[in-house]
């Protein structure tokens, strides 16, 4: 689960974890309320509040630029702010659909920018799982403000990695090895210490799935503050973090995914016209792979789990409908444990309660398979059976290009 | 021989009172396995009965393997109390603990293997179908079942199949089934980022055992387990391996089902694994259709 920016900052700040003031508003008669709450004399930043990065960097569909803005005056915060409220803001991230920006974040920015002996003042940390070795890992680099994987691919020698042992968590020295590595002194070395230190709690307490600060930066009063915090959580914990579910903001999900996570139905868009129903990840990943393979284009990814029921597949119909780019339907279910029957039985009363007038394909193997295919034929609907996953892709396939 | 479980392997349920765990126990002692035990706290004394077999539960899994001699587990905990479940079988000096549950917290499992250093017991999973050993009687019946999978799809045979899918491992071995060609052991390692027994652990055992022939690898985007255990074969197996890998239209950056499918990087996706699958002499499987097939272009058993 993912959350705002402005959210990541109020938990940093619960943490001890150093960031600027800021004040988060959802319409436009809060604006001078917010701003009166912070001290906008050496300017302000006002920025977009949306799940997806590079934002500085997008566009507004109506032609404004810059979805993140320096203001110098508390008149032109209002004036940027204003433009940027309820428009709608594509980046690198979003999709040429873009987001809505519903959330403006006003932060204080004085004192930003270079310092006075010229150094370079902005630096890269992140906590994450690193999967080869199983434990929590802290990366930082002196290249603060860049994309890292940019960083990590040209210059490798900048990024410094310390591993956490889940058995002791975070050691003393471990945070003064990444001060070290960024090349701090005097009292930035214990603010960074102190922050490295603080970060590593709430991404271990909260059950963080990564915790991203880019960029650190050092103010002209040498002051480390985490400039822009990305947070997102282990959705598997959120069972124990009913304070985190409360940030979830709805309005940033897919409203189709939402959908099916209520019927528990894993469903990710994509923008091809044949849709997929499967139970299991790995053969619901496959069956979008061989789509493609046979010349066709996947509308989705949907896992219907390991004990569908006759509910779960009209659920999932009616998901997969509501995509009004799907050309076909293409069901792949291997009935390991499950009834082939019960499966075919629950597909033929998804298709009457759905009116379904699009090409489908079933693929059905497992379990009283025999029966299952019996009774579609029974069906009296136009249902084309496939024999294995190669048969009912290819079917599928040509039903949707020759129409 | 086999790999890990053997058709006399003594086996426990942890959760065996719950709707999941009783549902898979049934459907174990039903093929043939040997469950011995089950256990849930504060339900020692009472008798799971299926089929005319009394099975005892216990409150602990010390408890239980010192009574029955079980020596494997399979965790059927929900979630939040999984970790647990599967600590206590560490404790409890168990060969094996397979964890089917599905959600467990990364944090959980992050604690619980780096508590697997240096103990005796080897965790599959989480998030896995388990493993099965196939049995020499009709449908493969009297192996050992340990979690989801369908028994009856198996054959007793010489191809070892290691996966992180349910499903796509039950089309590999259905795919080998029909062609005649059995299975020494099929272990599915589980989708999530942290488990406890990588491809290349399972690889390294059908590598070591006499009646492991031939290897399929499925494998999916995310983390680099696959390309290890690729890089890893290419030096050492003496076998002829065929893999596939799950996820090439997966969209970058998209969580596809498994906590682990995600593609993070450019090491991450499909092509990228499939091209040192290449490499590394792996028969690439080019549908999922085309596993066994795969292995047979190399392999002809």
């Amino acid at each position: 689960m993912n959350i705002h920016e402005y959210q990541a900052k109020e938990l940093f700040a619960q943490f001890g974890v150093a960031v600027p003031k800021g004040v988060a508003v959802k319409s436009a008669a809060e604006f001078e309320g917010a701003l009166a709450k912070i001290d906008t004399a050496g300017g302000i930043m006002v920025k977009s509040q949306i799940h997806a990065g590079g934002r500085g960097k997008g566009t507004f569909t109506d032609g404004f630029k810059g979805g993140v803005k320096f203001s110098p005056t508390k008149e032109k915060a209002l004036e940027n702010a204003t433009a940027m409220l309820g428009n709608t803001l594509v980046t690198a991230q979003t999709g040429a659909e873009g987001r809505k920006v519903q959330t403006i974040y006003f932060t204080e920015a004085a004192n930003l920018g270079k310092r006075p002996d010229g150094r370079d003042d902005e630096y890269y940390l992140a906590i994450l799982l690193d999967r080869a070795t199983s434990c929590p890992v802290i990366v930082a680099s002196t290249e603060g403000g860049m994309e890292i994987e940019h960083v990590a691919h040209h210059t490798p020698e900048k990024i410094f990695k310390v591993h956490v042992d889940p058995a002791v968590g975070l050691q003393a020295f471990q945070a003064r090895q990444i001060a070290f590595s960024l090349g701090f002194s005097g009292d930035l070395f214990k603010q960074c210490v102190t922050l490295v230190t603080k970060l590593y709690q709430f991404y271990w307490d909260k059950d963080c799935a990564m915790v991203e600060v880019n960029p650190l930066l050092v103010t002209k009063e040498g002051k480390l503050l985490a400039l822009d915090a990305k947070v997102s959580f282990d959705d598997n914990a959120l069972f124990r973090h009913p304070d985190v579910v409360a940030l979830r903001d709805l309005n940033e999900e897919d409203a189709k995914e939402i959908e099916a996570s209520k019927f528990g139905l894993s469903y990710i868009a994509l923008d091809g016209n044949i849709a997929c129903l499967v139970n299991g990840a790995g053969l619901a990943m496959s069956t979008m792979d061989i789509i493609q393979h046979f010349g066709g284009s996947p509308a989705n990814f949907l896992d219907v789990g390991g004990g569908a029921t006759k509910d779960q597949v009209t659920a999932a119909f009616k998901i997969i409908l509501g995509d009004a780019n799907v050309k076909g339907i293409l069901v792949n279910i291997f009935g390991g444990i499950m009834d082939c029957n019960v499966i075919a039985t629950g597909i033929i009363e998804a298709v009457k309660e759905t009116g379904l007038k699009l090409p489908l394909v079933v693929r059905l193997e497992g379990n009283n398979v025999e029966a299952g295919k019996a009774t579609l034929a029974a069906s009296g609907l136009t249902i084309v059976s496939g024999d294995s996953m190669a048969d009912a892709a290819q079917k599928i396939v040509k039903l949707v290009n020759n129409k | 021989m086999s790999i890990l479980v053997k058709e006399d392997t003594r086996i426990l349920v942890q959760g065996i009172t719950g709707d999941f765990g009783a549902r898979h126990a049934r459907l174990s002692l039903d093929y043939g396995s040997q469950v011995v035990a089950g256990v849930t706290p504060g339900k020692g004394g009472q008798v799971f009965e299926h089929a005319g077999k009394k099975v005892p539960i216990f409150n602990t899994v010390a408890e239980a393997a010192k009574q029955t001699g079980a020596t494997v587990s399979a965790i059927f905990v929900p979630p939040p109390f999984a970790a647990d479940a599967i600590l206590e079988c560490f404790d409890a000096d168990l060969d094996l603990a397979v964890a089917i549950t599905e959600g467990i917290p990364v944090r959980d499992m992050v604690r619980a293997k780096r508590a697997m250093a240096g103990r005796r017991t080897r965790l599959i999973g989480p998030n896995c179908p388990g493993l099965v050993t196939p049995g020499r009687g009709d449908k493969s019946s009297g192996g050992c079942r340990i979690g989801i999978a369908p028994g009856y799809i198996h054959k007793r045979g010489n191809v070892g199949v290691v996966s992180r899918s349910g499903t796509l491992t039950y089309e590999a071995v259905w795919q080998l089934t029909c062609r005649g060609k059995g299975q020494s052991t099929c272990v599915g390692i589980g989708g999530d980022p942290v488990n406890g027994t990588s491809h290349l652990d399972v690889i390294k055992l059908f590598n070591d055992d006499p009646e492991t022939e031939a290897i399929i690898m499925i494998g999916e985007i995310g983390g680099n387990a696959e390309v290890e255990a690729a890089r890893w074969i290419k030096e050492h197996c003496k076998k002829p391996v065929a893999g596939f890998i799950a996820g090439a239209t997966a969209p970058a950056g998209r969580r596809m089902g498994h906590a682990g499918a995600v593609i993070g990087g450019a090491e991450d996706t499909a092509a990228a694994k499939i091209k040192i699958f290449q490499e590394c002499g792996i028969s690439v499987a080019v549908t999922p259709s085309d596993m066994a097939d795969a292995l047979l272009r190399i392999w002809k058993g």
